[in-house]
Parts: structure tokens; sequence; C-alpha cells
């Protein structure tokens, strides 16, 4: 059965008719068509569909659309300025290079954004606990942590 | 102004889009009237199949096609190909069973695929799947290559005899094992390398259609080398023709050697496309990815060292069984022999060395090259032979390995490679000086104040990139060309296009190559795009793997860039009125020789393109130049790795409290580029030592390791930052001197790690990776030892 | 995922009736770990019923006797109250520490506890504080809820609507991950109540959290890291896999167990 699912994504009004099972991470992909979150496992592991729901870090594999309903969600489509001025977090990243693929990229930045909420000044030993839900198979996350570090200088 | 670019750090031009979300990977793409796949796979190790009843999902709601192995048998679907012939050291070739893309008869590991279900929506396929009838006959299993050949073990292919797919040796065996009956000192160990599944973050996915209008098939896949892909699918497989074949490997989220390869899913969905005439997805989930990626490493190995009294080594045997898997991935049979047993000399001028490798069929996925592909393996066995062999001498390991250094270049070594040049001492000496060794003592006494257990090691490593000649590949067995193509474009504006055979899947070369193409043309960078991943756009390809991006496919656009170079300079010589011998191209001029009088690229293109005043007697209009290289020599990065770890004996947690990388990979065009290269490799490696491992129950052959629940991953927190630095000494048969970084960190690190936590801990050796219940496990056990 | 129908409670009380209502029927707290077993086709209920959206099930309240949490209470919102890391420090610091940053955000003090996962941590705070469970029935002492693997007191159609941690006089939660999926391998919570008793909890070592009698004893005649430096827990019954023998996670207990009671007395 298809149910009506409605929430702000990015700022917008969005709805779609989906299946109950609808995950939130196919719901932005396939439904809105936001494919800059990405699915890299199937045990809500790896943290590449990262987004924010009400402001908060979620994981978007693990929870169903209709529980982010009448919720806002910020993809990473949804950080940058509308002039495409980046958010300091992406600008941090490319700075130091600190994403190669970037399949991880957007979970990355959307966790370190949620990350700096909390701790706005964080050491490295924090960056590194904090980035346990996160995982990244290209940077080894040397620079990961370098542009946090980067990010929270900027941004603080 | 010279040389602006290459040598700069220079912020990647793919990163706007990574950042974004504006990325396009595979599974991103949605074509209309896309229906999705979703594969039916074995959930034995090695079963007989009784019979595949379809009928039930057949019935499901959205259902479009459900396939199985007898329709693709009687499609006369070949099996996939091995790239590579190995003969043995009896002459026969390798043993090459057949790869079905769907099963038939037998399923041999976990995962293999029975049968292909397409639907409209991707539940759909799923719910259907689930209804689809698989009657097995359940047979024993072996996971591991020393148990397969055994007399008795389960034979994973019922014609291939002890599970023996090739026994294949090189170097002077009778010469090597006199030399140990009288070396003054022998040391000796047994190891395995354990087995790595790569998992790059992307899953591997595909996105097949096929157009009846005019006869075309469209493959959007997540792999590293596009034309390879269509070659082997459309030559060997399908029987397609490659014009009637376009392979598009867009964003590409990670590969590590895991998207080489011709795998099942993607033939059978180019296949089936054209059968239900509609586009068709298909993107592995995790599980499948763990179950169905090629992996990597899983060597036993036996290996001796002979040494005189002094130390220098005398000579190197090594006996290694390699484990294949259930079938040949395309690669396989190349890395323990060619990539492996030829790199068994490492840094030292070891005469005499001789290996021996049997490669072993058994109930698990295909191994093939992974991150390093070989080097990594007779890296781990040299770095831990020559470390071992130093504390059993009591002479320190970092004279003992100067005591050995080659220091005359060209060398040949004893099992086929001639390295072109290095300068080994000056990497152990940065090394050495970065990770303050002397100060190491200072260190190691506090934690023991603190009842902690320190060490200390080194890791020495050399590898081979670019692997080359394709004469020499061709003879040794390679069933494919090893050089790189490339294209330059040149706009009537002088803005240019330059088209590669190599693929990024990370690596940036949209940025690295087009700071080379700046810097040849002398223009702006803004004015070059660099453009991969597309066989109807590349003109042709071999891709990316083993560190050879730059060294191959950057040589093949600097001979490309010579080629537009030169026919600009016949333009300049017309236009300019000189000799052509007197034109002079630097900075973006073409320029006589001595005066002023000088011509900018941008106005030779638009004169190409607009030959109103033109040799057309000398010339064709245009400026658009292509070239193949083909290397004449591998590339030869190598550099020293320092390691210092601490281990809490009350846990068995090791923590990497240094790490030193101090890596020779000749001229570098983007240090920034490469330093995250060294990282990521470093990363890799660290994995292998310390966090993972692919583990099969050996009763059951099902994959204990199939989520990231239980491999282990290296995470933020497991690992440390990194010192790194380089130095060069440039490859002397490529133009931009370059060598290769892709791999080295990888490579080099894994020994470093378990000879500094031997070190640690007091033991002679200890088995990859150093989990924190076996570290515990042998502290308790030295202790019992002791109290003995 | 298999389909199934979703519903939302607006309260306990509304929860409980739809659950009686379809004998298939689950409930959806947080979801970190529904979900992920429903994607992996491990669960198929007929119905979701979600309790996001039941008010009474939501909230921390704090007062002399100690620390009620909510059963809808996040990971996050716990480990970030002031009022509970005034309280109950340890219960702040524990739910700080569960899963990672996005399973925290959105996991549940009432999902996990109900799940009863056995590498799970809150079980230990429940049993180690000596915590009480309110249901839509009845509250049940943490001596008597966790009865097994995956298995509670909880009879069907109970729901856990809170539960009340009494403030301790000190404790601490010292955990070992696994190293692969970041669950507890050994948790230890260690407290020394209100009362004086020492209650020494362990998860993720067995089937089930566990009571150490033994540590317990010897840390109330002597609440010192050496109290407890020398006892061991049988390796027998515990939890074996690649990852931890027995025996390497009995010894841990007691690695840990020390390490928590200098953590406690800092």
């Amino acid at each position: 059965m298809t149910v009506k699912v409605s929430m702000t994504v990015n700022g917008k009004p969005a709805a779609a008719e989906v299946e109950e099972r609808t995950l939130l991470v196919t719901f932005i992909r396939e439904s809105l068509r936001l494919t800059g979150t990405h699915v890299g496992c199937d045990t809500a592991q790896c943290g590449a569909c990262t987004v924010h729901v009400n402001g908060q870090a979620m994981k978007s594999c693990n929870m169903l659309a209709m529980q982010a309903e009448g919720k806002s969600i910020t993809t990473i489509e949804g950080i940058a300025a509308a002039d495409g001025t980046l958010h300091p977090m992406q600008e941090a990243f490319r700075q130091n290079h600190g994403l190669q693929c970037g399949f991880c990229t957007p979970g990355m930045v959307m966790s370190a954004i949620d990350m700096l909420n909390h701790y706005p000044d964080p050491d490295e030993a924090t960056i590194r606990a904090e980035l346990d839900g996160n995982l990244c198979r290209c940077t080894g996350y040397h620079n990961i942590v370098k542009s946090i570090q980067a990010a929270a200088k900027t941004m603080g | 102004m010279a040389t602006p670019y290459i040598g700069v750090p220079i912020q990647r031009r793919e990163d706007l889009r990574f950042l974004t979300g504006a990325g396009n990977y595979t599974d991103d793409l949605t074509l209309p009237h896309q229906t999705y796949a979703v594969f039916v796979r074995s959930p034995h190790a090695h079963a007989r199949i009784r019979s595949v009843r379809t009928e039930a999902a057949a019935r499901c709601a959205g259902v479009v096609g459900i396939f199985t192995g007898e329709d693709v048998a009687a499609a006369k679907i070949n099996g996939l190909p091995c790239g590579w012939l190995i003969h043995g050291t009896d002459g026969q070739p390798m043993k090459e069973p057949p790869h079905p893309i769907l099963a038939q008869g037998k399923v041999r590991h976990v995962g293999d695929p029975v049968a292909v279900v397409i639907a409209e929506t991707l539940a759909q396929a799923r719910d259907a799947a689930e209804r689809v009838a698989v009657d097995y006959d359940v047979l024993p299993a072996v996971v591991d290559s020393v148990q397969a050949l055994k007399t008795g073990a389960p034979l994973v292919h019922d014609d291939v005899a002890a599970n023996r797919c090739y026994t294949w040796s090189i170097g002077d065996k009778a010469a090597t094992d006199a030399v140990f009956t009288h070396a003054a000192h022998v040391t000796t160990l047994e190891f395995q390398n354990n087995r790595l599944i790569p998992n790059p973050i992307e899953p591997r996915a595909v996105n097949a259609s096929y157009s009846r209008a005019d006869d075309h098939y469209t493959l959007y896949v997540s792999n590293q080398n596009p034309h390879v892909e269509r070659l082997l699918m459309g030559a060997f497989v399908l029987g397609l023709p490659e014009h009637k074949v376009r392979v598009v490997a867009p964003d590409v989220g990670g590969g590590f050697g895991s998207k080489i390869y011709l795998y099942a899913e993607d033939v059978v969905l180019t296949w089936a496309s054209k059968k239900v005439n509609r586009p068709i997805k298909w993107t592995a989930e995790r599980s499948e990815s763990f179950l169905t990626d090629a992996h990597g490493r899983d060597h036993h190995t036996r290996a001796q060292l002979a040494l005189d009294r002094d130390g220098r080594f005398l000579a190197l045997r090594v006996d290694t069984k390699a484990n294949m898997g259930a079938y040949l991935s395309t690669f396989a049979s190349a890395v323990p022999t060619i990539l492996y047993a030829t790199l068994l000399a490492g840094q030292y001028a070891t005469p005499l060395i001789h290996c021996e490798v049997t490669a072993v069929f058994t109930n698990t996925a295909p191994v093939d090259a992974y991150r390093g592909a070989g080097r990594p393996e007779a890296t781990y066995v040299v770095e831990r032979i020559v470390e071992a062999a130093a504390r059993e001498m009591k002479i320190d390991p970092a004279a003992l390995r100067r005591r050995n250094f080659i220091r005359s270049f060209p060398y040949q070594t004893p099992v086929a490679l001639l390295y072109d040049t290095g300068d080994y001492d000056a990497t152990l000496d940065r090394a050495i000086e970065m990770a303050d060794v002397a100060g190491f003592p200072a260190r190691r006494a506090e934690a023991a104040r603190r009842g902690k257990l320190r060490g200390l090691g080194y890791s020495c490593y050399i590898e081979a990139c670019g692997i080359a000649p394709s004469s020499v590949a061709g003879s040794l067995g390679a069933r494919a060309g090893l050089f790189e193509a490339g294209e330059v474009r040149v706009h009537p504006t002088g803005k240019v296009t330059v088209f590669t055979g190599s693929h990024a899947h990370g690596q940036g070369h949209e940025t690295t190559f087009a700071q080379v193409v700046a810097d040849r043309l002398g223009i702006p960078m803004d004015d070059v795009e660099i453009v991969h991943g597309d066989t109807s756009k590349v003109l042709f390809g071999m891709g990316t793997y083993g560190s050879r991006s730059l060294a191959v496919g950057g040589t093949a656009i600097v001979k490309a860039l010579d080629k537009v170079i030169a026919k600009g300079r016949k333009i300049a010589a017309h236009l300019l009125e000189a000799a052509e011998a007197d034109i002079e191209f630097t900075d973006g001029q073409f320029r006589v020789a001595g005066t002023d009088r000088s011509k900018a690229f941008a106005e030779i293109a638009l004169t190409a393109y607009v030959p109103h005043n033109f040799p057309h007697d000398k010339l064709e209009p245009g400026l658009n130049e292509n070239a193949f290289y083909d290397p004449s020599n591998f590339t030869f990065p190598a550099g020293t790795y320092i390691c210092e770890v601490e281990v809490d004996p009350d846990t068995g947690i090791v923590r990497v409290e240094r790490f030193v990388a101090v890596d020779d990979f000749g001229n570098i065009i983007n240090p920034m580029i490469v330093e995250g290269q060294v990282h990521g490799g470093l990363v890799q490696g660290l994995g292998q030592a310390m966090n993972e491992c692919g583990i099969y129950d050996s009763g059951s052959g099902q994959l204990t390791t199939g989520t990231f629940l239980d491999y282990c991953m290296p995470r933020a927190d497991d690992m440390p930052s990194f010192q790194v630095d380089t130095r060069s000494t440039p490859c002397t048969h490529n133009p931009l001197g370059v060598k290769g970084c892709g791999e080295a960190g990888a490579i080099g690190s894994p020994p470093a790690l378990m000879n500094a936590l031997t070190d640690a801990l007091g033991v002679a050796d200890f088995a990859m990776p150093a989990t924190p219940q076996r570290v515990w496990a042998t502290l308790q056990a030295a202790q019992r030892k002791q109290a003995a | 995922m298999y389909a199934f129908r979703y519903q939302t409670a607006s309260s306990a009380a509304d929860a409980a009736s739809r659950l009686a209502a379809h004998e298939d029927a689950k409930l959806l707290a947080g979801g970190q770990t529904m979900i992920a077993s429903m994607k992996l086709r491990l669960a198929s209920p007929s119905d979701l019923i979600d309790l996001a959206g039941a008010a009474d099930l939501h909230g921390i309240t704090v007062d002399a006797k100690g620390v009620t949490l909510g059963a809808m209470s996040r990971h996050a919102e716990v480990a970030r109250s002031a009022d509970v890391q005034k309280a109950i420090p340890v219960l702040a610091k524990l739910a700080g520490g569960i899963g990672d940053r996005m399973v925290r955000n959105m996991g549940t003090m009432g999902g996990s506890v109900a799940n009863n996962d056995p590498a799970a941590d809150y079980p230990a705070a429940v049993l180690g504080l000596n915590a009480t469970v309110n249901t839509t029935t009845c509250s049940i002492a943490a001596d008597d809820f966790f009865l097994g693997m995956y298995e509670t007191a909880l009879q069907p159609g109970e729901i856990i609507t809170s539960i009340s941690f009494p403030i301790a006089k000190r404790a601490a939660y010292m955990k070992f991950k696994n190293p692969a999926s970041r669950y507890a391998m050994v948790g230890v919570l260690v407290a020394q109540l209100a009362d004086g008793s020492v209650r020494v909890a362990v998860t993720g070592a067995g089937p089930v959290v566990f009571r150490v009698a033994a540590m317990e004893k010897a840390l109330e005649a002597s609440f010192t890291p050496a109290a407890v430096a020398s006892i061991k827990v049988p390796a027998e019954g515990l939890n074996s896999d690649i990852h931890a023998q027995a025996d390497y996670r009995a010894h841990l207990i007691t690695v840990m167990a020390k390490r928590a009671v200098e953590a406690a007395l800092a």
C-alpha cells in the first residue's frame, strides 16, 4: 500500500506517494532525485547516507520515510549558499583534500557539521572518536581530520 | 613563467561536484522505463543444483523477466575469461575451469549467482527473488588453500585434480638450495597473508540498456577500465562487436582493484537488457559486495633467508600457496606470480632467489588484485624475514638493510626485474630522522613505566608500477596489452580537451593530468578539460590499476602533446616565415629563436581551424593528436616506513603512536594528491595488519565476516595521523620522470607495523591481523611459558 | 524489507491497543535495530507502530531520588542532558557512548532495553544502577527484567513507558568495543548505590547482562581497583566469536571492572 509522505527538504516542501516500507534515503534519492545522499552498506555502519533531520545527523538508510513525516531534512545539496558559496565545512574539505572518490563525502560532511554543532573546538582525538559512524576507504582519515579542524576554526 | 603547475598542490577540480552532491555515480542514474535486477545467490559454499524453479516468482507482481543458468547455457554465452595464462613448471597451461555468469550444475561459493529476477521496482524484484526455489544437494566445502591441496579434499571443479590451478616457479632452484646447505645463518618464517575484502564505499553497480533502433548496448558500470570491460565482455563472453557496445564508467566511488574485473552481473544485465528490451539496474547491497567482489591476498607462505656471518644476504627461497577462490577472476593468475615473485628481491642485492607458487581453487569468492596486488605479499615476506634475521643475528635492523641495499643502477634482480634507479639510503636516512629513532629507547622506557609495551619496526619496500612492456607481458602470458592511449583535442580558440584511457576513482586525474597539459602547452589550467571513462568518447584505454595512470596514461598524453606542439611549430614557421628548426615553443608561445617574433598557442590553434594562410601542401588542417604509449619497463617506487606501536598488555589493544613514510615516487605533479594517496594506502595496509580479515568458516564455507559488523574496517579512531615526506630519483624511462604512488602505502605498511609489534611483544612472529584478542592471547602464552 | 502497515501511536495506551489488535505487529521506537533487521528481512511485522508521537513516552525528569527517562528518550538527549549529567553522570556517559553519533540521535533508551541485545549498553545501566522498569501494566525491578538473550520480563502487549534510575553514590561504565561493530564486547558498570551496596553489571560478555557477585562483595568491603583486580569470572557460558573467545571476555571483565572502579573514584 502506498501512503503520502511530506516533509521539508532543503527548505522546500517535498511530498510523494510511497510504499510504507520506503526508507528515507530511498525517498530522497528516488522520489526527490537528490542523489548526493549515498548508500554504502545495509547495516547502518558506513554513514554515507547521513542527512540532518530537524538539525541532527541521522542515517537515512536506517529510518523510514514515514518517520520523517513533517520534519525538516537537510541533505548535502542543501548546505551551500544560494549563490553557490560552499558551506565552511565543504570549503574545508576542499582546501584540505579531505575527499578522494567522493562517495563517503556527503555523509562525512553532514556528520562533521553535526559534530561541530556539539563540539565547536574539538581536538584530534575527539574528532576521530566522533567520526566512528562514518567509514572512508580512500583518505585514511588523515585529511578528513585536518578538514574538520580547519572548519572548526572558520566556523568558530 | 615556466612550469606554474607541476609540483604545486593545486586543489582538485573534482571536489566541487563531490562536495555538493553533484557527483554522478552509476546508481545515481535512472533511465526511462528502467527495471531492477536482483540476483538469487547460493546460500551454500558447495552444492549441486538439482533444480531451479521460477514459476512462483514469475507470477509475482511486477516481474519482467527471470533467467537462470539454463537460459545462459541455451544462449551459448561463454564463461568469464581470465586475462593471464600462466604456464606451470611442468610446462602445462594453468587449469581454467568455466566461470559461468549464472551457475550451471554446481555452485562453488556462497554468493555464486544462480538466477536473476528483473522487475519494475527493486522491492518487487526482491520479493520475487525470494520465491525462486532452488533445490541443492549440498557438498562438503574447502576454504583453505593448504587444506584444498590435501588428498581427499572436496574438489571445487570436478576435473581439476587436487584443486591445483598451477604450480609455477621463478629463479634458480638448484643454486638457491645449494647455498642453504652451508650458510652461516638461516632465518625461517611461515605465515598467512590474510584475506582482505576490498570494500570501496560505493558498492558495485550496473545499469545496462539496449536499443532496438540501432542494435546498440549501453552499459554504465562502476569500473576501473571501461574499454577492457567492453573488450572482455564483447569479444570473449557475449560475442558483441565493440562498435555496438558503449561502456561508461562515470564517477566511481573507489575501486582499489576490485572494480578492474569483468563480473557476472555486468554481463547478465547487458545480455538481459536485450531480452527484456528495457534498461536494467543492479546495485550491490553491501552483503553482496562481501560475497562477490574479488577479494585480495590470502597466501600461505614459507620463506627462508640465508645469510653469511656478516649478515649479507646469500639466498632467499619462498614457497607460497595462493588461494584463487572458486573461479579465476580476470587477472587472478598473474597476482601471485608475475606481480609477487618478481618483487622478492626488495631493495636488496640478494644474489639468488627461488620462489614456487601453487595456485589453489577453494569454495570462496575469487581472489584477485587488491591495492598492491602481489607486491604487498612480497614486501611482507622480505621485510618480515629481514627484520627477523636482524633480531636473530643481533644486528641493528636498519644496519642490516643498509648492508644489503642495491646501490648500483640499473640493477638486474635474479627474479626478472630490471630496476632503473633508486636511492634507498636517502629514504631510510630521512625516515630515521623524522621518526626520531634515536629517541626510541627513552620512549620505550617511558612506556614501560606506564605498563605499556612499545616497539619500533622498519619496512623498506620496493614495488613495480605500470606493468610493462606489452611484449614481455605477452611472453609471460598476458592476454591483453599494457599500453595506454591519450588524445589531445585542441579547439579553435586554443582550449583543450584531453581524452585519457586511464580512469580516476578518487585519484584526481582531472586535476593532475590538467596540470601536466597546461604546463606543457603553457596555457592556463582552466583551458584544459580531462575526459575519461566513456568508450564512446575516449579512443581506447587500458584503465587504472597498478599505480600506472600517470606513468603510462600521463605519458601517452605527453606524447600526444608533443605531436600537437610539433604540428604547431610547423604552422608557426609558416606564419612567421621562418624555418621550422628556428621555432621554439616556451610558455605557450611559438617564437623565432633569438627574436621577439612569436605566435601564441591560441593563434596557432585558430589558424589550424581557419586555415586561410596555411601550409596546405605540407599539413592537414585541424589540431588534434592522439598517442599510444607502451612503456619499456616498470617503474620502481620505493621507500622506508617506520612504525612505532604501543601495546596495552591488559587488553591487547595496539595503538600506532608514530608512523613515518618516506617515499620515492620520482617527480611529483601534485604533492597534495600524492600525500592523500599515501595516507589512504597506509590505512589500507595498517587495516590489513591490525583490523581486517576475511574469514570463511572451515566447516560450512560461510563467510563469517560478511558485514561491517564482523569485518573490521579501519575507522578514524583506529588510526593515527601520519608524517610523510618524499625523496626523489626520477624514473629514467618516461618523460615525466614519474613512478606512481597509489599503492605504496598499502604495500609498505603491514610489515612495518608487524615488525614494530613483534618488537614490542618480544616474539619472533605474529600473524596478521593483530587483533586485541590475539595480542592478548600471545602475551598470555608468553607468560605461561615464562612461568613454566 | 517486507511490506507492512505503518501506524502512529498517540500515547502508550494507544500503542498498546494497536499492538493488541494485530498479532504480528511490532513497535517502532528509534528503529536503529528494528529497521536494520527488517532491511535484512530478519523481521517481518505485519504492522509497525511508531511511538515517536506518543507524548507520554518522552521526557526526562530528575529529582532528589533519581532520574526517570521516558522510553523514547534518545541516547543523544540523555547524553546531553545537564540534569542527567549532574544527577547520574554515568548514565549520560553511557548513553553518549552508544553506537555512533547518528545512531545516538535516533536510538532510544526504551528500544534498547526492550530489545535486550546481549551487546547493548543500556541493560548494564538498568541492572548496575538497580533501576525500575515502568511499563503500561506494572513496574519491574531490574533484577527481574532481563531474562535471556533478547528475552525480557515484558509480556506480550506490554510496553516500557519509562525507567527510573536511583541516584548512586558513585558509578562508572567501561566498555571494550567490538573492533568491527563497535557494540560492547565487554561492558562493565560498577556502581556504589546510595545505601552503600555495590553492583557490578556486565554486558556484551554473556547471552544477557549479568551481575558479578564476587566483585560486588569485594567492592562493598573495599571500593578500590585492587579489590577486583584479581577476581576472575569463569569463562564458561560467556560468548565466543571471532573477535573474542570466552576466556578473553572473562579476562576483559576483570580489566574493565578495575578501570570502572578507577573511573568511579576519579
